[in-house]
């Protein structure tokens, strides 16, 4: 275990957490002002994947591509709340949780039959292509660190629009207790299209800057959903602070314990035994992270609602 | 409250009619493609038996649960791991399957019934998600492939499973005994603490009632029962993979739970048949079943309240 491979392990770590802000960010404001499960976040994710890699080969220029994927998003995100999930609102959480399920059966498939079931990829940006010298010996890629810096970019952003606009703060305001800043007059619905359309811009964003490094195919914002769900419920439902906390804790646990789970194991087992052991514990533990959690605080570690 | 006797009545004529079909389906199946009827049909029972169990803490208790296809790939994974080893006979492989899922119930259950809601819902998605990883990366036992189960279990040193029909009688029973125990669960003085526990978990705690208690149990009971839907899963396929245990099964189980109509027990029936047979024939259709199967869903959920039952009898879910 050397340090520029922990060096770049935690960048990597970082990254994934950054990634899972931008999803989880949305996810845990929608549910925060409108108590909406929506599993159909993820595939907004894949989609903003699909509809770069779509304007990239027509446009050839990656900053168009990121622009027009980033308006389709938001315009089909409107779209899927104003067809399917305004009708949802009043409902149990169980009828949310099956007709967003319904969303995700209809787009997962539908990426598939429009773009087929190989999986596409997008090149690195001209501008962003390479490594950079972190450390002598240490070489690490330029769009790594571009996603963790307009990572941090929105973040910031975020923090600013949350607590420092008025919209920021019928938002904050519509997380702790819904129904009276609906009694105050304020058009929670109106708010909500307003949340919902950002959240979505969001997690396309995180599919647009990801498609590069990953290889977009069907499916691919399903795990990527779950760990934004565990983001949320360690940072707490509602709390974009708790939320960036969170997916950087998960992000870091998640990468760090894949790279040395076998290492870690190896000072107290036979070789052999670690190397079955490790994988399985290593992908864990991040769940055993949120169950610890949960044990300690049912509500997670900076809960919104006001009871 | 006051409607439950004439409730039942009507209840309890469904589930005798379904049970009576599934009883003499293989007979009427000699009529059509048997080999491929019967296996659907016990396909369609062993889902029933999981969904059955889902529609007990979810249908009775307001326990959202969106892990339980860990339980049946627990369950089936019991069945693989001891064949691997060379024990095969269901005397074992059952007590085990229904053992190694109630205790996952158990300790996941004592952090989970913690939360509530949306939380509720998470975590045991959470959870779920963890089995089905640690499923993944188990490399001894086939990892993301899955494990192949060479020959289905003996009872007692005997071939009894063997046959297709004898398998599909097995199933049967299990699902009747699942269905008998839920139900005399649900109206027994368990069953009403536990329903209470939905409607109002603090005055029954004002009573005197340990509400978590109640909630544990029948956590652990719905947990164990879906690891004998497991059980005999991994017997009728021959096959235990990590796939049993993904989250898109366990959105499937409460997709089944509600097409039936929640709360009824055997509704769960009729929604697992319901999607069992939708997924075959829509699946014949086209390819790409799942743009049609996708919507569907949504309608059911806007416009269908209370199930496919719901729907027949004209009656919205009661809650």
């Amino acid at each position: 275990m050397s340090t520029s491979l922990l060096i770049v392990q935690i960048l990597n770590g970082l990254q994934l957490g950054v990634l899972l802000f931008l999803i989880a960010a949305g996810l845990t404001l929608v549910f925060g002002v409108m108590d909406f499960i929506n599993l159909a976040h993820g595939v907004q994710y894949m989609l903003g994947a699909y509809l770069a890699v779509m304007f990239y080969s027509l446009t050839g220029s990656f900053l168009a591509a990121l622009i027009l994927a980033l308006l389709a998003t938001l315009a089909f995100g409107l779209l899927l709340e104003f067809v399917v999930f305004r009708h949802l609102y009043d409902r149990d959480h169980l009828d949310q949780v099956i007709a967003t399920f319904g969303v995700i059966l209809f787009l997962n498939q539908g990426v598939k039959f429009v773009w087929g079931a190989a999986p596409l990829s997008l090149p690195i940006p001209e501008f962003f292509s390479g490594s950079v010298v972190l450390m002598p010996g240490l070489l690490y890629p330029v769009w790594r660190l571009a996603i963790i810096g307009s990572g941090f970019a929105v973040a910031l952003i975020l923090y600013l629009l949350v607590s420092r606009t008025r919209v920021g703060m019928l938002v904050r305001a519509g997380a702790t207790n819904a129904a009276m800043v609906s009694a105050l007059g304020v058009n929670i619905r109106r708010l909500f299209m307003i949340v919902f359309g950002f959240g979505t811009m969001l997690a396309g964003f995180a599919g647009i800057m990801i498609a590069p490094i990953l290889s977009v195919e069907p499916g691919m914002g399903d795990t990527i959903l779950i760990l934004a769900f565990v983001v949320i419920v360690i940072g707490g439902i509602g709390s974009i602070r708790g939320a960036l906390i969170a997916a950087l804790l998960i992000g870091l646990v998640d990468t760090l314990g894949r790279s040395f789970a076998v290492d870690l194991l190896r000072l107290f087992m036979a070789p052999s035994p670690a190397r079955t052991v490790g994988p399985a514990i290593a992908s864990m533990l991040i769940y055993l992270l949120m169950a610890v959690v949960l044990y300690i605080r049912p509500s997670g570690l900076f809960p919104a609602k006001g009871r | 409250m006051a409607a439950l006797p004439k409730r039942l009545s009507t209840g309890d004529a469904i589930a005798i009619t379904v049970f009576a079909v599934l009883a003499i389906f293989p007979l009427l199946a000699k009529f059509g493609t048997e080999g491929y009827l019967l296996a659907l049909v016990t396909r369609v029972m062993i889902f029933a038996i999981a969904a059955i169990a889902l529609d007990l803490i979810v249908g009775f208790g307001a326990l959202v649960s969106f892990g339980h296809a860990a339980f049946v790939g627990l369950g089936a994974y019991a069945v693989g791991i001891l064949a691997s080893h060379g024990i095969t006979d269901a005397l074992v492989a059952l007590p085990a399957a229904l053992l190694v899922s109630a205790l996952f119930a158990f300790v996941t259950g004592l952090v989970c019934l913690r939360t509530k809601g949306v939380y509720f819902i998470m975590i045991t998605l959470a959870f779920g998600q963890m089995a089905f990883f640690t499923a993944s990366s188990l490399a001894p036992y086939g990892g993301d492939d899955g494990l192949t189960v060479r020959m289905r279990d003996t009872v007692a040193g005997l071939p009894l499973l063997r046959s297709d029909g004898a398998l599909y009688y097995v199933a049967f029973v299990c699902l009747l005994a699942t269905f008998a125990l839920c139900r005399a669960l649900v109206v027994s003085r368990f069953g009403r603490v536990f329903r209470g526990a939905r409607e109002n978990p603090m005055r029954l705690a004002a009573i005197g009632f340990d509400v978590f208690r109640y909630q544990l149990a029948a956590y652990v009971i719905a947990g164990a029962l879906a690891g004998m839907s497991g059980f005999l899963l991994a017997n009728a396929t021959n096959f235990v993979s990590p796939a049993y245990m993904s989250w898109q099964r366990s959105g499937e189980l409460i997709i089944m739970v509600v097409l039936g109509g929640m709360g009824t027990l055997y509704g769960a029936i009729i929604g697992a048949a319901a999607f069992l047979f939708a997924e075959e024939w829509l699946s014949e259709l086209t390819e790409h079943w799942k743009m049609i199967f996708g919507p569907l869903l949504i309608i059911v959920v806007v416009f269908a309240r209370g199930g496919l039952i719901g729907l027949v009898f004209g009656r919205g879910r009661h809650d």
